[in-house]
């Protein structure tokens, strides 16, 4: 790491205005910390967040949850509220990394966590991302964990992240203070496709911070699934994963979501594939059209054209396992 | 914490004071200073272990404020006034942890690397209480590697000194924080 | 009543030492004033450094050195001292020696500063300016320029391509492996203790201290001035065999500043040094119609480094483990521009007798046959490599024992034609074999004033249980209580031992152990004779027994000494031995073997597969103590599941470098891959192998469990996969859902 202030500002405004140009906010740190120690990160200045008071859940007014950026991803896998109304959340928290990492880590945290490319982690090799304008050596390269929808001439990378798939499935809001005052961004807007930019992961400002993650109150409880397909059976980022959720009522799908995590820089939903399932039995067939519709521009690379069949058969057997009740 | 002292580069070093093993230390680090290198290197309780230094192994695994994290991936400086429990403070004047013991006696290990990780983290994710059966146990306890892979007598001694360590540690009620702000609550075994 | 401890399941004696952090590792010896060095390596595969820039590296406030081929100390410049124990044909790579890049990873300079975190930093801060020159990594693309491997292959026997031509069943297969990292918990690390005199004391992570002293007196002219501790190695698995470039850069950096200085490696590192190497095989199988074989063909191509030839015993078991008439075996190398491999669990046998079990499982069902019948038809009694009859061989007890206990009766022959919901099941098997080899060793036996015996030999205690088991011989020879005996080793300075490797430490220092207390019992035994009025005069070795802490008359068992009022009489005792391997191993072959069954969980749409079982059955001789043994036998089945199904170290060859340097994506099993393993011991006795009676099982554990694994992959699936690691998305391919 290189050599870097310290600061531990306890409220949000004082946070904010610390921000500089080489600053970075840091809370678990658990992504933050392994890069710098590659020199992927070199900030001059930390903003330790965690005396921010963010770190609590609450009920919103609208029957909604508001969960706090601090809120540790373990504590909010296991809080009650999120157990019993949004259990596709809490297993998709508790699919990813570790034990020890998820009681670090925190929910803002996760939504900024790095791809998991080789070539970016590797500072000795070029990588349009970190630096860029050098290049994307995973193209003609190891790419079997690389993007199949939504990638770039520039990056081919995957966000890393299961609890933002969630996230992604319950169209949460997050809540951001910055420079310029606060403001809320709807999930699917907060990531962003690599384009010709890939060295920017979401749409937030310089010094912008998450405070909040905002659940509506849909939790689609009785009819979701987290699936995650990866290369051994716990402590591996996804190939592929799918959140699955679903409102039946007497067989007939009501409402429908599906965000495929491992296949693209963001979280991925289509539009069509969900409203391809409303109004339809909760059958195979219309989960392997929603399927065809989610996939539909899918383009491989030489080691990961499999991810492509692979999503398929998976949104498939999550949205059957929806479909059947969310597991115990 | 307090600001001591700065380097050339304006980097300050700062003080920090934390209850490692029941007792209260105060110990000047650079801001840069992992949990890890601290204990390693500063305190030489080189008991905790550096597998990866990336939280990809658990060999760093120690009991901040009661819960298992990886003390590779945390500054010092982020955790003045908290409380920290690593392998060397397991044991008491009456001998072995419960689970020191059951991994002595179901031979829970080889080399004895990732060891004093598995073991906070095993008494961390009895702490957690949401291991129920062999099955979970083994998922709860994949942050932790062994390239010994004496996988299934950690299994075997982790299930032996479950209800012992339950005793001892109680169980966290969920919602408590990892930094303890709000104080790590017990509630009865 | 002698309650020896040999055969007893004891705990570890360093148990309570691992269990409270006690126990020290290479990078945990402190020192006032110690200096931190930092690893720079090349980014680049092939070619040179035209220019090192370091000066923002030394304008790091505590940065202390930066140490590269331009300013370091004298070193050999002849081939004959980088040539360690465990050296191939060639000329060794030299850490730092001029400015020639062979691979990427190479080091290229040291930074060295009084704080950890700034070293690493500095080290950000060097700049290499290279000359690239275009490299070759790929072996697949580079078969051209394969050479025959140096080595002493059994000669053919009979004609294999004229029995090819006329078997009723032939079968010409393929398989491959790829390069995989030993990835020991403990990083490769080096503490050099700069002593008052310009001695060098050092902690190292090794597998074989006198390796280690030997080469560094030899690079650096240090005669007698060098002494390597290892008292813990926090796993190895054939890292440690030769010295790493980590120790060499330390004592390099000691050496010029005349200060004590650490250089640890970091995770990333530890891709950038030995490793299994990445190999082709093609098998061509012969039989008869039931399934007997006629002849056998095994054609191995493995990379080694433009430097060195590895070789390892690759193809010689498939001229060994069955009885075949007709064999021809041949080995190659492809050199490339990488690091040299490196032996790692059971060399050569885990990805050779991977490919030929893997083979016989098809001719089994070529042939109709049950793959334990199929390899019980053709049981070979000799060793016909070598000809000559095996020293002992219960492996048709553990086709037995192990089909037994997985209760393989049940299994139906048919693939896909057992499943469970989504997941088909599968039951495959395979036969392991290892050699039982002994080296040269020496040990030695004290025994002073305070009764307790201490036992020393410089080997190792890579997790393999040394402390314990030698502990074990040594009380037993004595009849001490284990509390009594303490054994010392890693440590240059005691008596010479073999590299700990090979599955030999037990047979080769055990018997040396065992020798060293025989010759203290005849010491205590001349001693006690000359005891006012012994009742053991003329009594001979044989006469008297060692027996809770006394030693006794056989025919008179009232008449017994404690061995601590001899010793208060005699003085201290000590002996130390050397010992050869006996001249009754010649006529013998010698060799460990084992069965492995597995039971696979392969979810049919999706490929995801979990071995949910495993039963292995190993006949290793006398096991000495079968908790510890055990446990190296479950470890190995667990490399072989990640052999199976994860280990992979992914070359970019556009840029000629390994690419998932990392726990997290160079996957090896976690805890909820394994399910049950279950380990048994069947019954071997042997004379001719060592006084012991025991074979080792250090190796044996991995061997064959990929095949078994990949032959119950198909049992399930129908999928016969020939390249490992098994992946789902090679299950993907075809599978109907």
């Amino acid at each position: 790491m290189n050599p870097f202030s310290y600061a531990r500002p306890t409220r949000i405004d004082e946070a904010i205005s610390l921000f500089g140009p080489q600053s970075r906010y840091i809370a678990g740190g658990t992504n933050l910390l392994d890069l710098m120690k590659e020199n992927v990160e070199r900030p001059k200045q930390l903003i330790d967040i965690t005396g921010l008071p963010l770190d609590s859940i609450e009920e919103t007014a609208d029957g909604g949850v508001r969960i706090g950026a601090l809120v540790s991803n373990a504590d909010l896998a296991w809080h009650a509220l999120i157990e019993r109304r949004y259990p596709l959340l809490a297993k998709a928290i508790l699919a990813g990394a570790s034990p020890q990492l998820r009681n670090m880590a925190s929910t803002g945290g996760n939504l900024l966590q790095r791809t998991r490319c080789y070539y970016f982690y590797d500072s000795t090799v070029p990588c349009n991302k970190r630096e860029p304008g050098t290049g994307c050596p995973a193209r003609d390269g190891l790419n079997r964990m690389h993007a199949i929808l939504g990638h770039s001439e520039q990056c081919i990378a995957v966000h890393p992240s299961d609890m933002c798939v969630a996230l992604a499935a319950l169209d949460a809001v997050v809540h951001v203070s910055g420079p310029q005052g606060e403001r809320r961004v709807d999930f699917r807007d907060f990531h962003r496709l690599p384009g010709d930019e890939p060295e920017r992961d979401n749409t937030l400002a310089e010094g912008e911070l998450i405070t909040a993650i905002e659940l509506p109150a849909a939790g689609y409880a009785e009819h979701s699934a987290y699936l995650k397909l990866r290369d051994r059976a716990s402590y591996a980022f996804a190939l592929v994963s799918v959140a699955a959720a679903l409102d039946i009522d007497g067989g007939v799908i009501r409402s429908a979501r599906i965000a495929l995590g491992g296949v693209a820089h963001k979280p991925w939903r289509d539009d069509a594939a969900e409203a391809s399932l409303i109004g339809e039995a909760a059958e195979p067939p219309a989960f392997d059209r929603a399927a065809q519709l989610l996939l539909q521009g899918a383009s491989g690379f030489e080691h990961n054209a499999f991810k492509i069949e692979l999503a398929r058969r998976a949104i498939k057997r999550a949205l059957a396992e929806a479909a059947r009740g969310t597991a115990a | 914490m307090t600001e001591a002292s700065a380097n050339a580069d304006g980097i300050a070093i700062c003080s920090i004071t934390i209850k490692l093993n029941g007792e209260p230390r105060t110990l000047e680090v650079y801001p840069w200073t992992t949990l890890l290198d601290m204990l390693r290197e500063q305190l030489d309780l080189t008991g905790t272990k550096k597998g990866c230094d990336h939280g990809q192994c658990g060999a760093c695994t120690v009991l901040l404020n009661g819960k298992r994290i990886n003390a590779c991936l945390t500054l010092a400086i982020m955790h003045d006034g908290a409380e920290l429990t690593t392998i060397e403070g397991l044991a008491s004047e009456d001998g072995l942890h419960p689970m020191q013991t059951a991994f002595v006696t179901h031979d829970a290990f080889q080399c004895g690397y990732c060891t004093p990780g598995q073991i906070c983290s095993a008494i961390g994710m009895v702490a957690e209480g949401r291991a129920q059966s062999a099955d979970d146990i083994r998922e709860q306890m994949s942050g932790n590697l062994c390239r010994c892979g004496a996988y299934p007598n950690i299994l075997a001694a982790i299930e032996a000194a479950m209800p012992e360590t339950r005793n001892r540690v109680g169980v966290f009620e969920a919602g408590a924080s990892a930094d303890g702000h709000d104080g790590v609550r017990e509630v009865k075994p | 009543m002698n309650h020896s401890p040999v055969g007893q399941p004891l705990d570890r004696v360093d148990g309570p030492k691992k269990v409270t952090g006690q126990a020290r590792y290479a990078a945990e010896f402190p020192e006032a004033g110690l200096l931190y060095g930092s690893v720079v390596n090349s980014r680049i595969a092939k070619g040179r450094i035209i220019r090192i820039d370091a000066s923002a590296a030394e304008a790091v406030p505590g940065v202390a050195l930066v140490l590269t081929h331009q300013n370091r100390p004298p070193v050999a410049s002849y081939d004959e001292p980088y040539e360690d124990d465990d050296a191939g044909d060639g000329s060794p790579f030299r850490p730092l020696y001029n400015d020639r890049i062979l691979y990427s990873g190479q080091p290229v300079a040291l930074v060295v500063a009084d704080n950890l975190e700034l070293a690493r930093y500095a080290g950000s801060l060097v700049e290499i300016e290279y000359a690239a020159e275009p490299h070759h990594t790929d072996l697949r693309a580079r078969l051209d320029t394969a050479h025959q491997a140096e080595v002493d292959l059994p000669p053919a026997r009979g004609d294999a391509a004229q029995a090819l031509s006329e078997a009723d069943i032939r079968l010409d297969l393929e398989y491959s492996t790829p390069v995989e990292h030993h990835n020991p918990m403990e990083p490769h690390a080096s503490t050099v203790h700069y002593l008052a005199g310009g001695q060098l004391e050092i902690h190292d992570k090794t597998q074989g201290v006198q390796n280690c002293m030997r080469y560094l007196e030899g690079v650096f002219g240090m005669e007698g001035q060098i002494r390597i501790l290892s008292p813990f190695t926090g796993g190895a698995f054939g890292s440690g065999l030769r010295p790493q470039y980590q120790l060499v850069l330390a004592t390099m950096a000691a050496l010029k500043l005349k200060r004590s200085v650490r250089v640890a490696l970091k995770r990333q590192q530890m891709f950038t040094f030995g490793y299994r190497p990445r190999s082709i095989q093609r098998l061509s199988v012969g039989a008869d119609s039931s399934g007997r074989l006629r002849a056998l063909t095994h054609q191995a191509i493995g990379q080694t480094s433009s430097f060195e030839d590895f070789t390892e015993h690759e193809v010689e078991w498939t001229g060994m483990l069955y009885d075949c008439p007709n064999v021809k075996l041949n080995y190659q190398l492809v050199p490339l521009d990488v690091y040299t491999p490196l032996d790692m669990r059971a060399p050569g046998a885990a990805i050779g007798v991977y490919a030929l079990e893997c083979a016989m499982d098809e001719l089994a069902y070529a042939a109709g046959v049950d793959p334990v019948q199929l390899r019980l038809s053709n049981y070979s009694e000799r060793n016909q490599n070598q000809d000559l009859p095996y020293s002992s061989k219960a492996l048709r007890e553990c086709y037995e024992q192990g089909a037994e206990r997985f209760g393989w009766s049940q299994r139906s022959p048919e693939p896909r034609s057992m499943r469970e919901g989504n997941q088909l099941i599968g039951w495959g098997m395979a036969t392991g074999v290892w050699e039982a080899l002994q080296m040269p060793a020496s040990a030695k036996a004290r025994m002073g004033g305070d009764g307790k015996l201490v036992v020393s030999s410089a080997t190792a205690d890579i997790g393999t249980g040394t402390y314990t088991v030698m502990t074990q011989i040594a009380a037993s020879a004595l009849g001490l209580p284990m509390e009594r005996v303490d054994f010392q080793l890693g440590d240059s300075s005691l008596s010479t031992a073999p590299l700990e490797g090979g599955s030999a430490t037990v047979s080769s220092v055990g018997s040396a152990v065992q020798q060293a207390c025989a010759g203290l019992q005849q010491k205590l035994l001349d001693a006690v004779q000359q005891m006012p009025a012994s009742a053991f005069a003329g009594a001979r070795l044989e006469d008297v027994d060692f027996a809770d802490g006394s030693m006794t008359l056989k025919a008179d068992p009232q008449q017994a000494v404690e061995l601590e009022k001899i010793i208060a009489a005699a003085g201290e005792l000590e002996v130390e031995v050397s010992i050869e391997p006996g001249e009754q191993r010649d006529n013998y072959a010698t060799a460990t073997h084992s069965a492995v069954f597995i039971e696979v969980k392969v979810d049919e749409a999706l490929g995801t597969v979990k071995v949910s079982r495993a039963v292995s059955a190993i006949a290793a001789g006398r096991v000495i103590n079968p908790k510890t043994a055990g446990n190296q036998i479950v470890g190995g089945v667990v490399w072989g599941i990640g052999m199976a199904l994860h280990e992979e170290t992914q070359m970019d060859h556009n840029l000629g470098r390994f690419m998932n340097h990392n726990l997290s994506e160079y996957h090896i099993p976690v805890n909820a891959d394994i399910g049950e393993i279950d380990v048994l011991f069947v019954e071997e006795h042997d004379e001719v192998v060592n006084q012991l009676g025991s074979k080792g099982v250090g190796e044996i554990g991995i061997v064959g469990v990929a095949a078994a694994v990949a032959n119950a992959i198909y049992h399930a699936t129908g999928k016969r996969v020939r390249g490992l690691p098994i992946t789902l998305d090679k299950l993907l391919q075809d599978a109907s859902e």
